[in-house]
């Protein structure tokens, strides 16, 4: 576009631009004559209410005899003009209106004799904000709370009747949730590893202590990193799309299909995901423990002159059965989170689209908040008892 | 359709019989009331049809129908029974709702299978010959191993509706089972129902705005006002089509104006 060179153009916009129509008042009749685009109907619209709104008349005719042409955005925007003289007070009338519109004012409610206010923007107030996401954040927190009694009912009548379950779907989850991380699992702990001993390898050499890079890397890894980079990848992969099938579900009546159906859809669906995460998060736990000792490895050897042989020798010597299980034992509070979290936000899904990438994205939020602060938890907890 | 003297006069009694019992039921969602006060019922072996102006809560009131919603006030019975208690056992209903429903992660063979294979022992292959059967019956049996997502939209609702009669169940709900069909697939449908209805003894609840199918297969109709007052009018398609309400008569004339 050449906007800028072309005078005219730029003048188009301009509420002083040459203008197709005119609004003009004597008196009591306010007369519209010539073109009314929709394209136009900003200036109209801004004309129109600057000329009607301080009328000190009882009775406003609004005479439309001048106008050549009025598009149906232009005509609604008159029918507001004199909806809201007539929530004033004030006896407004439209008159001369082309015989071809006047069905459309009819049904744009300009003719009536009490016509419906335009709507005004309710200014809120940060008091009236608060109060309504507190009043959500409630709702969002007894939905919660239902939702694990939902659950616990379920799995009663699940061990009443195994058969309910959706068994079938575990491997294919499992699958999914587990096999499909490897690989991205295997990068991040490697370079989780790689970057951490590289990291102290500058410190670690000034000291001449090289070899302690093994200890560092693999306590902090089989301790926190492991289990923690392995829960945040899994929320972001399989918590995320356990959130957007459900909300999917949900939104697509399936999930009320499956309830007339006998099938009763907490079992069937969350179940399923419960036990696939539960196996999968300890397994994938240590593959990102090994991968990341060995990311430790190379830069033990690369830079800090350690051989592989003396790095792992060091991690035998170091390195306790505890350090490695309180991975694996956090996994399992993590894989029911991430759960937990993703299908509660799923089955609250309501309404279209637009809900589904909604809970999606607060799925992951969510998750991501809930795994740091319960690794957290797990620290203290862990160091409380002398561990 | 010609029926023995004897089997005609136990089928007329059957029908006396309500299976479908509806009593002061207001339904809508917290401070919203949708409707108020519906009381009818469906009796056993009757094509029932449900009418209504779009938006006057007819799937709606469906959902609250079977139980998957908790009435505001009044009660539901369905077979004696409250549907919402039935939920996790066995419902002696199937229901097709609006949009299909159908599982988008399965094909429609699948869809039809599921609920043999969840509530019976077959072995997988007697459930899927009888979800190609009941396929079969909608005019689909091609799309056995198609996902949803490749089936046109009629295609998805006769999906919908194979899979509500999987379990040859008594009483099927179906949610305009025929709108949006082209005049030989919707006159299809209304033959499915009416054999259906006919040869198996089923009780259909149709909404439905189709006026060519409510006189070819409804037994009885009701019409839900649109501004929430509740029932307007009930009674066979031939005495509604006489009745003196605005809403039932602009109903019936304006729609078989166009038609
Ligand atoms: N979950 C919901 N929450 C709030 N309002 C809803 C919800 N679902 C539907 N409604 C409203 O309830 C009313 C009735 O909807 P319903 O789908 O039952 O209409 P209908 O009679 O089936 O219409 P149609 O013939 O178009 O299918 C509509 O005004 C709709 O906006
Ligand atoms: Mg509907």
């Amino acid at each position: 576009m050449t906007a800028a060179t072309t005078p005219s153009r730029a003048a188009e916009g301009e509420p002083s631009g040459e203008r197709s129509f005119t609004i003009a008042r004597a008196g009591s009749v306010v007369r519209l004559s010539g073109v009314f685009r929709t394209k136009d109907a900003a200036a109209a619209w801004r004309e129109l209410h600057d000329t009607v709104e301080n009328v000190g008349e009882s009775a406003v005719t609004i005479d439309l005899s001048g106008a050549e042409r009025i598009d149906g955005g232009v005509l609604a925007l008159i029918v507001a003009a004199r909806a809201e003289l007539v929530s004033k007070g004030i006896a407004a009338e439209i008159t001369s209106i082309p015989e071809h519109l006047k069905p459309l004012v009819e049904l744009y409610g300009g003719l009536s004799e009490r016509p419906r206010p335009p709507a005004r923007e309710r200014a809120r107030g940060v008091i009236a904000t608060i109060g309504e996401e507190a009043v959500r954040a409630a709702a969002g927190l007894r939905r919660a709370v239902a939702f694990i009694g939902d659950l616990a009912l379920g799995v009663r009548e699940l061990i009443r009747r195994p058969r309910l379950g959706h068994w079938k779907e575990v491997p294919t989850l499992v699958h999914r949730a587990g096999t499909d991380a490897i690989p991205i699992v295997v990068t991040i702990s490697f370079l989780v590893g790689f970057v951490m001993g590289y990291q102290s390898a500058r410190q670690l050499e000034r000291f001449g202590a090289n070899v302690y890079v093994a200890d560092l890397v693999a306590i902090a890894m089989t301790r926190e990193l492991g289990p923690l980079m392995t829960a945040i990848i899994v929320a972001g992969r399989s918590g995320a799309a356990f959130a957007a099938e459900i909300a999917t579900m949900k939104v697509s009546d399936e999930i009320d299909a499956l309830r007339t159906m006998g099938l009763p859809p907490i079992v069937w669906l969350v179940v399923p995901r419960l036990v696939a995460l539960v196996i999968v998060m300890p397994l994938l736990v240590l593959v990102a423990d090994v991968v990341g000792v060995i990311g430790g490895l190379v830069v033990a050897a690369v830079s800090l002159d350690v051989s592989p042989s003396a790095y792992l020798l060091e991690i035998r010597r170091t390195l306790e059965p505890w350090d490695v299980q309180q991975g694996l034992i956090k996994s399992v509070p993590f894989a029911i989170t991430i759960v937990l979290i993703a299908c509660q936000k799923g089955f609250a899904a309501a309404g279209g689209a637009e809900s589904v990438g909604q809970r999606t994205t607060s799925t992951v939020v969510t998750n991501l908040f809930a795994l740091v602060v319960l690794d957290a938890l797990f620290t203290l907890t862990f160091r409380l008892m002398g561990k | 359709m010609s029926t023995a003297p004897a089997v005609q006069h136990a089928h007329e009694r059957e029908k006396q019989e309500p299976i479908l019992e509806v009593r002061g039921l207001t339904i809508g969602w917290g401070d919203v009331v949708l409707q108020r006060d519906l009381t009818f019922h469906v009796r056993r072996g009757e094509v029932f049809a449900i009418l209504g102006r779009s938006g006057s809560g007819k799937s709606t009131m469906v959902r609250f129908l079977v139980g998957l919603e908790t009435p505001i006030a009044g009660d539901v019975r369905i077979a004696g029974q409250d549907p919402a208690v039935m939920a996790a056992g066995l419902p002696p209903f199937g229901v097709m709702f609006q949009g299909g429903a159908l599982f988008g992660s399965m094909t429609v063979g699948e869809n039809v299978a599921l609920p043999l294979h969840e509530h019976t022992d077959l072995p997988p292959n007697a459930a899927a010959a009888i979800a190609r059967a009941k396929l079969a019956l909608v005019g689909l049996e091609g799309a056995f191993d198609k996902l949803p997502s490749e089936l046109s939209g009629g295609m998805k609702k006769r999906a919908a509706i194979a899979r509500a009669l999987a379990l040859d169940p008594e009483l099927v709900f179906l949610d305009e089972p025929s709108a949006g069909l082209d005049p030989i697939t919707a006159a299809g449908i209304d033959d499915l129902i009416k054999t259906l209805n006919r040869s198996l003894g089923v009780t259909c609840v149709v909404v439905t705005h189709e006026l060519d199918s409510i006189f070819a297969i409804a037994d009885r109709c009701i019409v839900l006002d649109d501004q929430g007052r509740g029932i307007v009018a009930e009674g066979d398609p031939m005495s509604l089509r006489q009745s003196t309400d605005p809403l039932v008569r602009d109903f019936f004339t304006r729609r078989s104006r166009s038609t």
